[in-house]
């Protein structure tokens, strides 16, 4: 939302402006295809321009529909309230199965709630965040501004059905959060008039500098490197390298290569090689790593190879639920990926009847991955 | 057919080798031996493809990849998150060529997932402090004088999880946040103008998206009067979906987070905005405890993608050394390469063209003895600034900033030429 200018300062600042400066708006100063733009503003002459009456005006309704941002000086916040208790409703019924009752989760999103103490309410810098040890940043660790959290629920929440919430139900649920993280009583109603007072008790409100130095291109660098050509002091000494348990992490990095030009991907599903890759391929060793090609495989061709098509119909229950069925009963569920990835790998009973599914340790993640998502699409 | 191509090709190596190691080079006593003698299958038995009738025109009515070039695709870090819609696939740096992006490569970073958008029904509104508020359709816009221009976009938190230590394997997941484009769209300042917006009192500017998390930055009222540009194309064609189709906001320099997709609505106002991106996330943790905001700039910063961690290299002698060097705060000036840990160092061929704000192909000439190396590169930018190590960065940053992590990365060659990602002292 933006602040109006006062109307006869703003009229003749803005004919100024529009009269006087237009013609060095239009000019690129991009180092590239100068011309190109030259010939659009220029050839005509620069007054003329006569694409400006392109568009048309926004009628007052549509600005209003689509200005929704709320900046730190409140400007653009609509008027409303909403109290700790509606909050909480709200939040059990539509916030919780993601952030968790207490906005402490760490399932879905990052905790919202936790990391933050009375005092740093009193300092307005939270301590832990100069603790390296301290194992996470919570949202309420890093707000500073609480605009930020009414702007950011308003737009954006619930995660499947943005800015469906009321505006008391943004106070509300703004105020419930700022409630969990001891910064308001639990009687308290938040409002449009009492915000800028709330802001005054934000744990990290004073916790932000603003950098200038990578904002501006006039500003200087903050890390400047060295020009040294030869003999240079450093030593050159390896001080981090992956563990060879985490060699296969990201998947096997031979199927992530071209098998063709000057290097190849290295088979991570076996250790490190022992000799050039030249003599490898030559006993068979590292033939893979030659010849890898990633081969499609349709999610079906994947899950009649694994078998799953014994106890599963596409469509209807045999020993256990048809995969369409599944996809019905999780639709809308954001956690349905999650919950049917730890389904088909660990295996479960009680869902669909008595009899369990067993787990199914030989697939792969990836392999887990493709059938879960598969599944949930109606296993087209 | 082609993997029965494959696998018989691979079977015919295999036997070949077998046996070539078993009996000594040079000895002649199969009649499989003997035709090999005579020189290489791939020459004496002509293929189906030169013996057969190939695929009509328009077989595929919009192109693909070969299907040999599978391997190459963009690709989610297991672990980084846990909601395939608020998260990050990475470009395969280590495969690709010159500066360009193929668009199905180029790398995404969804907050709220991806739509296809009809662009019949997409619009772009302009307000706050100009003189009218003006609505766009894409007719509008792609009507208006447009530019075409080539720009990398990457990541802020591009290399981020490797401020504390390595964290990952490859080039793909340590640097592929990145991608360059030819842009084409209009300049923002023309759509200022058209407004006329006030752009003295009017120093910042809100970008928000249309889609579910309406993504909001503040961008800064000189780059949008310099260089900023509401695009609808990206290589010669529309953007992809998955990249902001139809419109996308394009901030030369800057991190690809202000680069807003889905572009709705451009505000002008008198004063930053601290949204959620701007407050909880792309701020910049100090060892102090406080955060840097506003950081926006994509400093010098280059890496070598060939060869690079995870590849191993085919064999001694020559390599053609190549990487890629970008900076936001302009033209690639000079990429130096060192191939034993940042002791002794060579200066690099720049690859044309070298434009502001855009990848830069580097190559250079290595002749690899079969030891243990090192490899780094170094950029250094039309500003003058040098791309720095990851000590000097943490002596003033720390380990924990997340954020802008453009330091000079080391790719340890080991002398079975098996590539390591490593961070040297």
């Amino acid at each position: 939302m933006f602040k109006f200018l006062k109307p006869q300062v703003s009229a003749v600042l803005l004919l100024t402006n529009f009269f006087c400066s237009s013609a060095s708006i239009a000019q690129p100063s991009g180092n590239q295809a100068v011309g190109t733009q030259a010939t659009g503003a220029q050839a005509v002459g620069a007054l003329a321009k006569p694409w400006l009456n392109l568009g048309r005006a926004a009628t007052p309704a549509e600005v209003k529909a689509w200005d929704i941002d709320v900046r730190s000086d409140f400007v653009g916040l609509p008027k409303g309230s909403g109290s700790v208790a509606k909050g909480e409703e709200v939040w059990e019924a539509k916030c919780a199965s993601c952030h968790g009752t207490f906005g402490e989760s760490n399932e879905v999103f990052t905790p919202i709630v936790g990391g933050t103490s009375k005092k740093d309410i009193e300092t307005g810098l939270v301590a832990n965040l100069a603790r390296p040890d301290f194992p996470q940043r919570t949202t309420m660790m890093k707000l500073s501004t609480v605009s930020t959290l009414w702007d950011y629920i308003n737009r954006a929440m619930p995660w499947n059905a943005p800015k469906s919430l009321k505006v008391d139900e943004v106070y509300a649920v703004t105020a419930y959060i700022l409630h969990l993280a001891e910064v308001l009583p639990s009687d308290f109603s938040l409002n449009d008039q009492n915000i800028a007072e709330v802001q005054k008790r934000i744990p990290n409100r004073s916790g932000k500098v603003k950098f200038i130095g990578l904002w501006d291109l006039k500003a200087k660098p903050d890390v400047q490197g060295e020009l040294c050509m030869s003999n240079c002091k450093v030593s050159a000494e390896v001080a981090s390298i992956l563990p060879e348990f985490a060699r296969n992490a990201h998947g096997n990095i031979a199927e992530q290569n071209r098998f063709v030009g000057a290097s190849r991907g290295v088979d991570t599903t076996k250790p490190p090689l022992k000799e050039p890759l030249k003599v490898a391929i030559a006993s068979g060793i590292a033939d893979s790593a030659k010849l890898a090609v990633a081969a499609p495989k349709t999610p079906l061709a994947l899950a009649k190879e694994q078998n799953c098509l014994a106890c599963h119909g596409v469509d209807q229950k045999m020993v256990g639920p048809g995969f369409r069925e599944v996809a019905v009963r999780y639709k809308g569920n954001i956690k349905a990926e999650a919950t049917l990835i730890t389904k088909i790998s660990q295996g479960g009973s009680g869902n669909w009847g008595q009899i369990p599914m067993p787990a199914q340790p030989q697939l792969g993640s990836e392999d887990v991955k493709t059938l879960a998502r598969w599944i949930l699409e109606g296993a087209k | 057919m082609d993997q029965t191509f494959h696998a018989t090709a691979r079977k015919a190596r295999r036997s070949f080798m077998g046996k070539a190691l078993a009996m000594g080079a040079g000895v002649a006593s199969s009649s499989a031996v003997s035709a090999r003698a005579e020189g290489e299958d791939a020459i004496l038995k002509l293929p189906p493809h030169t013996v057969g009738l190939g695929q009509p025109v328009a077989a595929r009515g919009y192109g693909l990849p070969s299907q040999y070039e599978r391997n190459l695709q963009r690709r989610e870090s297991p672990g980084l998150t846990r909601v395939g819609a608020a998260s990050v696939s990475f470009a395969p740096l280590q495969s690709l060529f010159g500066i360009i992006t193929p668009n199905g490569l180029h790398f995404e970073r969804h907050h709220q997932g991806w739509w296809d958008i009809n662009p019949e029904h997409h619009r772009l509104m302009i307000n706050g402090l100009v003189k009218q508020a003006k609505v766009f359709t894409m007719d509008d816009l792609m009507r208006l004088p447009a530019v075409s221009r080539i720009h990398f976009i990457e990541c802020g938190a591009n290399t981020g999880m490797e401020w504390g230590n390595v964290a990952v394997p490859t080039v793909q997941y340590s640097h592929g946040m990145l991608s360059c484009s030819e842009f084409t769209g209009v300049l923002l300042s023309t759509l200022l103008d058209i407004a006329g917006a006030d752009t003295k009192n009017g120093r910042y500017l809100l970008a928000e998206g249309a889609d579910g998390s309406s993504m909001t930055r503040t961008v800064a009222m000189d780059r949008a009067l310099d260089d900023v540009m509401v695009a609808w194309a990206m290589n010669g064609e529309m953007l992809r979906p998955e990249n902001g189709y139809p419109l996308r906001l394009v901030v030369p320099g800057v991190q690809g987070v202000s680069w807003v997709k889905y572009l709705r609505r451009i505000e002008v106002g008198d004063q930053p905005y601290y949204t959620k991106d701007e407050v909880m996330h792309y701020v910049d943790l100090m060892p102090d405890g406080r955060h840097r905001q506003f950081t926006s700039i994509q400093e010098v910063k280059s890496v070598i993608t060939t060869p690079s961690g995870g590849q191993v290299l085919m064999d001694k002698g020559y390599h053609n050394v190549t990487g890629l060097a970008w900076s936001g705060r302009g033209r690639i000036k000079r990429v130096d390469v060192s191939m034993d840990g940042g002791r002794n160092w060579r200066t690099a061929r720049l690859e044309t063209p070298v434009l502001s704000k855009a990848l830069t192909r580097f190559n250079i000439d290595w002749v690899w003895d079969g030891g243990p190396a090192i490899l780094q590169s170094r950029a250094i930018d039309d500003s003058g600034h040098i791309q720095p190590m990851m000590r000097q960065l943490r002596a003033v940053r720390g380990t924990r900033s997340i954020y802008h992590n453009n330091a000079i990365q080391s790719w340890k060659v080991t002398e079975t030429g098996e590539v390591f990602n490593v961070q040297v002292s």
